[in-house]
Order: structure tokens, then C-alpha cells, then sequence
């Protein structure tokens, strides 16, 4: 390209050769040094999280299974907790979910402007209300209140499992539980729907529209397939509050340690989390390895939830609407 | 297919603000009408007011009365959403549902109605509707594709697939091709002239040449000043409105020598 090919040494008053290093400002390095920094904070803390699990976790799996509490083994100590962790969870999530797309539905696309607004910031509201409350009116209020429907269901569908019986006298059951916690997730899943649905742009809106859609045909067209990854992440961060609860479950749930999908008897499977915080003060020695070892076990349990999540929003990218 | 639209005394307003005012016009069937005009002089809003697409807005409304083929569109009990069937549109910027496949979005308007297709009968359909958008050809083979891959000429022939799916009387195109390079453009202009056979046309377009290409008729809006009503000033045939139109504002807007 350039004629200048002129042989030899340069020149000795020649400008210094431009440096090959692209040009930074300041103010980006430490923008960048500062973002890069905390991106491997979370993960050194992340680290850190699992290594103290693993390392605590590690003599209760070798120990004998006489020395672990209940003397069967680890296996037969956090099964039934793993079971009543995903088991309230569950209850949780099902009872919520619906809810809070309605709800966010409401607010959206149906309430008036003058009605939507407070009630999308009494929502926001609910989800910064502690968890030891809603353990209290759960104990309080909903468990006794609770007793004659779940008589009711007893009588009328008692031949569901679900709903077999006895019925609990004080009402601290499983279904307790499970609704209270709905009651806990529902604003976290109903600002995440709400968001997503706000987003949803008024062009596709528009086109289900004009090809002659009512108002609930256009929401189940452009409105839900738009905003379905927002549902499910709201919902998996509703779940992981479920599932790492503590406080609200072992206030309300009477606990026998049995497995069963009973929801409505005073015997009922604790939590992890619940069982952690109820049994940590007296333990020592191994039975504190044998409840880190739970924890570990439910740190897992959120882990591949999360990764479930991810791979369903990840399974129809190429029709999320993104590109 | 292909019924006659006539506006009477057609006010429209935004909460109280009068958008459009007193428009008398008279759509032949099977036609193509161009509607030309400044920006913000009401041609897309008056548009939109002919499938009642323009009531999405909060306090929009209309006074007076739009007539298909001598039915009140307004009138007491008249369903909107049955107008928008019977009514198809085309935007301004291609919209083809992004989470559905080109398949699904073709018969995206089918499925509203609730009609049980069978497989070959909807199959028949998407094919039908493609050939009628010219676009067959080119999504043939991927059909289960998400049409949002297409490109943006594609997507808008992909949308007017899915207007005339369902078999409108009318079609509505609102400056179809202002997001679109020439060519795409003028695809979708061969297509209208092909469409004008068995629908009643009415496209809204900023490019004049465009509007004396494609319509027997044009329409010409204009407003006095901001805040001002827009009104239909002049219409007749497209020929007679580019050379020797009866306003003076009609004149100086094809002419170019507008403001």
C-alpha cells in the first residue's frame, strides 16, 4: 500500500512508534477492574459456600450409620427432609403461580390506570414484609381458621391421599405450610410477571388484535408466549424462597419425621431448613456434620432447579422474540 | 369478498381532543385507495377508525358512521372484534408473532375462530395464503421456522399471509413498506395490485410516487396547524389528483411544494 519503503534505521529525532495498545481512559479501566472484581467476588463467595458444605458435610457421610441422629443413616435422616422441602415447595409454587399471572394480568392489562398503580406498589410492599410474620399469622390465624375446611376436605375427598386424614386438631399441618408460603412467593412472582408482561410489545399486541382477538385471546397470544421466561424465572425465585424458608415452617409444622403426601394430619415431614434451624442449638459433633450435610443437600436441590429453569427458557430461544 | 366502505360525518377524537374531523368518503369495492398527507394530519388515525383498531387506545372514539357494504360499523351492539375480522391490517412494521412458527402465524387468525381444521384442510390454508402473499416460495421449506428469522420485506409479506388467512373483505395497510428497502417494496406493490382482485384496499403511504404506482383512487389529508383537526380535503382518481387536482393545498403537497 504505502510507498514509503525506505531501508535503514530511522531517523534519530523520529516520533516513538505508536503503540500497538488501544487507547483507555482511565475512567473505563476502572469501571472495568471494578466490574471484573466483583464477578469473581460472587464466585470466590460461591466457592467458599460450597467448600465449607463439602468439608463439614464429609465426616457424616462416612460415619457409621448408628452414630448419625434417628441411627439409620444419612440417607434415612435427610430423605424425609428432602421430601417435606420439596413437598411444601411444590404446594407453594402450584397454589402461587396461577395467582400471581392473574394478578399481574389484573394490573396490567385490565384494572384501571388509577387502580393499577397503587396495587402494583401494595404488591411490591408484600414482598418486603419478613418472613417471621407471615410464620405468625400462619400459626396464628390461618392455622386455626384452617381446621373446618380441611375437615370438609376430609369428608368430601378424603379418598385422595392428599387429603386422607386424620384431620389435625390445631391446624399446623403441611397444606398450612404450603399456603403460607404461596401467601410469602406470590408478590416476588407477580412483580416479575408484571414487569415482563409491561413489555410485551403493543405492536404484537396490536397484530392479535386486529386479526380479531379479544382481549384474552390477544393475552394468550401475544401476551403469555411473550412474557413465558419471565413467568418461569419469577416462579424459580419463588421457589427458591420455598424452598430455603425457615422461619414461617418451624413455627407452623408439626413434625414427625414421616413421608407422606398426607397434607392435612398432624404427622407430617419437617424441612431442611426448618429441621436446621429447630435442631442447630443442641447440637454437637456429628450431628452438626449431619445438618450442614442437609444443607448441602438442599444448596444441590436449588442448584439443579436453577438449572432446570434455565435450560426450559434456553429449550425455545429462537422463538423468544429476542432476535 | 370485497365490499364498499363509506365514511359519514366521521369525527374522531382522543379524549376531547379532535384528531380528525367531518370526513365523507366513499371506498369502492375491490379498489385500491391511497391515503396521502403530512404527518399527523389524521390518515392513519381515520385508518385505524375503519376497524376500530383506534378504540385500543384509552378515550378514543369516533362520531358519525362507518358503513360496510351499508352496515353501521358503529353501530348499537356491533362487536369490534368482529369488525377487525371481517377488517384485516397490515402495519407499519412487520409483526409476525416471534414465539410462533411462519406455519402458526399463518393461521393465527383460523385458530381464533375457533373452526376445527383438519390437518390437510390447514395446510391447504398456509399454503394458499403464502402463494397469495408471494411468499411460498421462498418459506416453503422451513416453515416450522420462527418467522421472526425472516427478513423484514419476508415478515411483512409473512403478515399479510396472515391478514388475508382468514378472508377479510377488507384490507388495511398502514405505510406497509416504510420500514422496507426498494426491492421489498416493490414486492409487496406487485402484491397489492395482485390482492386488489378479490379485497378492497386502503393503504396509508408517505411516498407519493408509491401511492400513484399502486391506487385507483387518493385520498388527500391535511391540517391548518398544530392542535388543528385533520380533514379530508380532496379525493378523487389517482390520475386526476397528481395532474390537475381542484385544491390548491392537494396541488402544492403532490407537486412538492408543500408548507
Amino acid at each position: 500500500m504505502s510507498t514509503d519503503t525506505s531501508p535503514g534505521p530511522a531517523p534519530a529525532k523520529a516520533p516513538a512508534p505508536p503503540s500497538t495498545r488501544p487507547v483507555v481512559q482511565p475512567g473505563d479501566r476502572i469501571f472495568a477492574g471494578s466490574a471484573t472484581g466483583a464477578g469473581i467476588l460472587i464466585l470466590v463467595v460461591l466457592a467458599g459456600v460450597a467448600a465449607f458444605l463439602l468439608i463439614e458435610a464429609a465426616p457424616a457421610f462416612v460415619a457409621p450409620a448408628a452414630d448419625i441422629p434417628g441411627g439409620n443413616g444419612i440417607v434415612a435422616y435427610i430423605w424425609p427432609l428432602v421430601f417435606g422441602t420439596l413437598l411444601a415447595a411444590v404446594i407453594a409454587l402450584l397454589i402461587a403461580t396461577p395467582l400471581a399471572v392473574c394478578v399481574a394480568l389484573f394490573i396490567t392489562h385490565f384494572a384501571p390506570r388509577r387502580i393499577a398503580q397503587p396495587l402494583g406498589y401494595l404488591i411490591d410492599l408484600l414482598a418486603a414484609v419478613p418472613s417471621i410474620v407471615y410464620g405468625l399469622w400462619g400459626v396464628a390465624v390461618l392455622a386455626p381458621a384452617s381446621v373446618e375446611l380441611m375437615t370438609w376436605l376430609q369428608d368430601y375427598l378424603g379418598w385422595i391421599p392428599l387429603f386422607a386424614g386424620p384431620v389435625s386438631a390445631t391446624g399446623r399441618t403441611m397444606l398450612v405450610v404450603g399456603v403460607t408460603l404461596a401467601v410469602m412467593i406470590l408478590p416476588i412472582i407477580t412483580a416479575v410477571s408484571r414487569e415482563v408482561f409491561l413489555q410485551t410489545p403493543k405492536l404484537h399486541e396490536e397484530a392479535a388484535l386486529a386479526l380479531g382477538a379479544t382481549r384474552w385471546e390477544m393475552i394468550k397470544m401475544a401476551v403469555l408466549p411473550f412474557g413465558r421466561s419471565g413467568i418461569i424465572s419469577g416462579a424459580m425465585l419463588g421457589l427458591g424462597r420455598a424452598l430455603g424458608e425457615t422461619m414461617a415452617v418451624a413455627i407452623i409444622l408439626s413434625v414427625s419425621g414421616a413421608v407422606t403426601f398426607n397434607l392435612i394430619s398432624s404427622g407430617n415431614p419437617s424441612t431442611i431448613a426448618a429441621n436446621i434451624a429447630l435442631q442447630f442449638p443442641e447440637s454437637t459433633g456429628i450431628e452438626v456434620n449431619t445438618l450442614i450435610a442437609s444443607g448441602l443437600v438442599l444448596f444441590l436441590i436449588t442448584l439443579a432447579v436453577n438449572s432446570l429453569a434455565r435450560f426450559i427458557i434456553n429449550r425455545r430461544r429462537e422463538f423468544s422474540g429476542a432476535n | 369478498m370485497g365490499k364498499a366502505i363509506e365514511a359519514i360525518d366521521l369525527d374522531i377524537y382522543y379524549g376531547s381532543f379532535l384528531a380528525v374531523q367531518g370526513v365523507n368518503m366513499t371506498i369502492r369495492p375491490k379498489t385500491v385507495t391511497a391515503l396521502i398527507g403530512p404527518s399527523g394530519c389524521g390518515k392513519s388515525t381515520y385508518l385505524r377508525s375503519i376497524n376500530r383498531m383506534h378504540e385500543v387506545i384509552p378515550g378514543a372514539r369516533v362520531e358519525g358512521s362507518i358503513e360496510l357494504d351499508g352496515t353501521d360499523l358503529y353501530g348499537a351492539g356491533v362487536d369490534p372484534v368482529g369488525v377487525r375480522r371481517q377488517i384485516g391490517m397490515v402495519f407499519q412494521r412487520p409483526n409476525p408473532f416471534p414465539t410462533m412458527s411462519i406455519y402458526d402465524n399463518v393461521i393465527a387468525g383460523q385458530r381464533l375462530n375457533n373452526k376445527r381444521m383438519r390437518k390437510d384442510a390447514t395446510d391447504d390454508l398456509v399454503e394458499r395464503s403464502l402463494r397469495g402473499a408471494n411468499l411460498w416460495n421462498e418459506v416453503k421449506d422451513r416453515l416450522e421456522k420462527p418467522g421472526s428469522g425472516l427478513s423484514g420485506g419476508q415478515q411483512q409479506r409473512l403478515c399479510i399471509a396472515r391478514a388475508i388467512a382468514v378472508q377479510p373483505d377488507v384490507l388495511l395497510m398502514d405505510e406497509p413498506c416504510s420500514a422496507l428497502d426498494p426491492i421489498s417494496t416493490l414486492a409487496i406493490e406487485d402484491l397489492i395490485n395482485e390482492l386488489k382482485m378479490d379485497y378492497t384496499i386502503v393503504i396509508v403511504t408517505h411516498n407519493m410516487q408509491q401511492a400513484a404506482r399502486v391506487s385507483d383512487y387518493t385520498g388527500f389529508f391535511n391540517i391548518e396547524g398544530t392542535g388543528k383537526p385533520g380533514k379530508l380535503v380532496e379525493m378523487d382518481e389517482t390520475k386526476k389528483i397528481f395532474s390537475q387536482p381542484t385544491q390548491k393545498a392537494t396541488e402544492d403537497y403532490v407537486s412538492g411544494r408543500f408548507g
